[in-house]
């Protein structure tokens, strides 16, 4: 029994290797991942902007954590994904790895983006500004933020692929190991510096009828991020093997 | 080890020989940091302040500005491939290219940092922990615009790339740097981000010339 399921196993992992079974299986996948995000992103919303009471200090102002939070979260495990699967692709030479860590990236940067600008229009009411130079946690997302561009516009520059895919996974690797490196060192350079007056107030510990929501957002977003992830896979899939006859198969079955 | 000394030996001589290559950012570094005073203001309070800021951002950035020849010469002429073939282990090369053009732009920085500290009204205590920071960030910052060269061996105008790639990564050795010397300009002990800036400078050295050789050997493929 265990050496069938063990079989079958290395089979599965050997397939995620060949572009016609990963563009199906993202295929299938995808219009689940849909559905779900939907659903749970729409309950989350209403529950954070309806059901979740004001809070006592910052008032309505706080209900963008429902959007900072989950993409915040996201910006990172995008990194993640990108590095592993880049580094995967390196080592094994799984070009299919390489393709989703093309795929994260935009993604990534994008969250990232969302995270910063989420940020600064709190800020501005909470903090009293857009930007706090001294805070970690906004000098770490914005260092993130060139390091998903620098991957992107390394890749941009080789016109070989296969040289593109080698070449920026090892910027992603040298990047994944710097990240903690960076996070530590701008936490410790902003605790010698003089706090913002207002983040230093004792945050109220947050209630269930507020994370509630948050939690389900967090989901939400992640399975939003999983379907945005298999489309542009598929897109990647697509540009990569243009000429293989299974594409030209598919195009005439969609044609048909 | 006998390849790491020749190698060195090498592109010592060869660094000499092309002494304007040395020379340009050196020049740079002292440039910016003399247009600073003219673009903020010449009072010995405020350039006191911004004065160790100044002095590393501009060794930040001409640590940079030397590093696009490092890989692309050899690469252009075809000697790396006879490097990359060679029974040597590969890193240990390109760490014996890193050390040399440490030892050409890095070290003529740190003789010429302490002057512009004391046109910046440095105090002469924080001299000596200016120049051990300096000492400690330089051969990191070597190694990570080295990773930068690697990666844009083969790309032509990859100078601009560099700066791109490598300067998000350079945020902790700038915080510790100018943290070592701002303490010791107050006259407290700055050991603590010393031995940090040692810390990173022993981790980039181990790690990246791994990291830059399995760059040049994929860009030459």
């Amino acid at each position: 029994m265990t050496v069938t399921l063990r079989v079958r196993f290395v089979r599965w992992f050997h397939q995620l290797a060949s572009p016609p079974y990963v563009y199906r299986l993202a295929g299938q996948l995808a219009p689940w991942f849909a559905v779900t995000a939907g659903l749970l992103l729409l309950t989350g919303t209403y529950g954070g902007l309806v059901l979740a009471p004001a809070d006592y200090l910052q008032g309505d102002g706080f209900r963008i954590i429902y959007v900072h939070v989950p993409s915040a979260y996201l910006s990172m495990l995008a990194y993640i994904i990108m590095a592993t699967s880049a580094v995967v692709g390196f080592i094994w030479r799984i070009k299919m790895a390489h393709g989703l860590a093309v795929s994260a990236a935009p993604l990534g940067a994008s969250f990232t983006l969302l995270a910063l600008v989420t940020g600064g229009i709190w800020g501005k009411p909470m903090w009293g500004t857009y930007w706090q130079w001294a805070d970690a946690r906004l000098m770490s997302e914005l260092l993130l933020l060139f390091l998903f561009a620098g991957y992107m516009v390394l890749r941009a520059s080789f016109d070989d692929r296969e040289k593109a895919d080698r070449v920026s996974a090892i910027l992603a690797a040298v990047g994944v190991i710097n990240i903690p490196i960076i996070h530590y060192s701008v936490e410790w350079w902003s605790t010698l510096h003089q706090g913002p007056t207002i983040a230093k107030l004792d945050q109220p510990s947050i209630t269930m009828d507020m994370l509630s929501p948050l939690l389900v957002m967090i989901l939400g977003f992640t399975i939003f991020f999983a379907w945005l992830l298999c489309k542009r896979l598929q897109g990647e899939i697509l540009n990569r093997e243009g000429h293989a006859r299974w594409v030209e198969k598919l195009l005439e079955e969609i044609t048909r | 080890m006998n390849a790491f000394v020749l190698i060195l030996q090498r592109d010592l001589r060869l660094a000499f020989r092309r002494w304007s290559e040395i020379a340009t950012p050196l020049m740079f570094f002292i440039i910016v940091a003399s247009l600073f005073p003219l673009a903020s203001s010449p009072e010995a309070s405020q350039l006191r302040e911004s004065g160790s800021a100044v002095l590393w951002m501009s060794a930040l950035l001409s640590s940079l500005l030397a590093l696009d020849g490092l890989f692309r010469t050899d690469a252009e002429d075809g000697s790396m491939e006879q490097l990359i073939l060679s029974p040597a282990p590969f890193g240990l090369i390109v760490l014996a290219k890193i050390l040399a053009h440490w030892a050409v732009s890095g070290v003529p920085l740190l003789l010429l940092a302490p002057f512009l500290a004391i046109s910046f009204y440095l105090p002469l205590e924080a001299l000596p922990t200016l120049i051990i920071a300096l000492a400690l960030a330089t051969p990191t910052l070597s190694v990570l615009a080295a990773i930068g060269a690697a990666l844009t061996v083969t790309l032509r105008g990859g100078g601009a790339i560099i700066g791109l790639l490598v300067l998000p990564l350079t945020g902790p050795v700038l915080i510790f740097g100018t943290r070592a010397t701002e303490m010791a300009i107050n006259g407290e002990s700055a050991l603590g981000p010393l031995y940090l800036l040692a810390a990173l400078a022993v981790f980039a050295i181990s790690v990246g010339p791994m990291a830059a050789s399995a760059a040049i050997k994929v860009a030459m493929e």
